[in-house]
């Protein structure tokens, strides 16, 4: 599995869950941008269908919905969804 | 990333502002947001050949995903209850009009299995009466008709013909 990495404050293991077509994905994106952090990212919708399958175990060990965006902090933390005022909270 | 042009998007931004105007129902007022949106259906549109819902994974297999063509199966009854469907692409009155911004909300759509199992008994308990024609129900905004064939698409949200269901 790759991730896309986007260099920045180091506030811990970051990775996003996404979708491109996803305009709360989107907003995600822009709020960790905005927040400054180094995170590794991930539209599955861009990946093949075997590919998908094994993104989808990964997020599912955290969010058993499987929906988008999912942040994941720490292996540990799970924000399902585009929870700004949560995601602050918790990266700043 | 797209190949999508300007006009297509407002050309397609138009033209659903149109149909949700003359059904009753709104668009998201933010347009930016919105025409992110119809940008988003359109690249699932030349991907998948259908609207596939931008905010959910799509299987690529139209049978699997007809629940959530655009509008999905779950617009309405989520507009009812948060005001606004998962996309926010379609919100109520109130986030129309700007008193209330659309939130996310969590998704309705059921799992693979609860889906298979639903599609399975959907129609099931339908009582069979003497009618002079089969009624069907779209599943998107519940329209009802009574005809030989449900119609190709469905006069009010738009939904495609198989997404009704023998309703009577
Ligand atoms: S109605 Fe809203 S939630 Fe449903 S598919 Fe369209 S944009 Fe997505």
């Amino acid at each position: 599995m790759e991730y896309e990495h986007v260099d920045g404050k180091d506030k811990g293991k970051i990775v996003l869950y996404a979708l491109s077509t996803c305009v709360w994905c989107r907003r995600t994106k822009k709020l960790l941008g905005e927040l400054g952090v180094a995170y590794d990212f991930v539209f599955i919708d861009q990946k093949s269908s075997e590919e998908k399958e094994l993104y989808k175990d990964e997020i599912r060990k955290h969010n058993p919905r499987c929906s988008y965006p999912t942040l994941v902090l720490n292996d540990e933390r799970c924000i399902v969804g585009y929870q700004d005022e949560e995601i602050r909270e918790a990266l700043s | 990333m797209t190949d999508i042009t300007e006009e297509e998007i407002e050309s397609t931004f138009q033209r659903l502002t149109a149909d949700a105007k003359r059904s009753g129902y709104n668009l998201n007022p933010d347009e930016e947001f919105t025409k992110e949106l119809v940008e988003s259906l359109l690249i699932n549109g030349k991907r998948y050949g259908y609207w596939a819902c931008p905010c959910r994974l799509a299987d690529e297999v139209k049978e699997e995903d007809l629940d959530l063509i655009c509008p999905c199966d779950y617009r309405d009854v989520d507009v009812e209850e948060f005001g606004a469907c998962y996309c926010a692409l379609y919100v109520d009155k109130e986030i129309a009009s700007g008193e209330k911004e659309a939130k996310p909300i969590p998704d309705r759509r059921p799992e693979r299995e609860e889906r298979a199992q639903f599609k399975a008994s959907s129609g099931k308990g339908v009582v069979q009466t003497e009618l002079a024609y089969p009624v069907w129900r779209c599943r998107v905004c519940g329209y009802l008709c009574a005809r030989e064939e449900p119609p190709g698409i469905c006069p009010v949200c738009k939904a495609g013909k198989e997404r009704f269901d023998r309703f009577m």
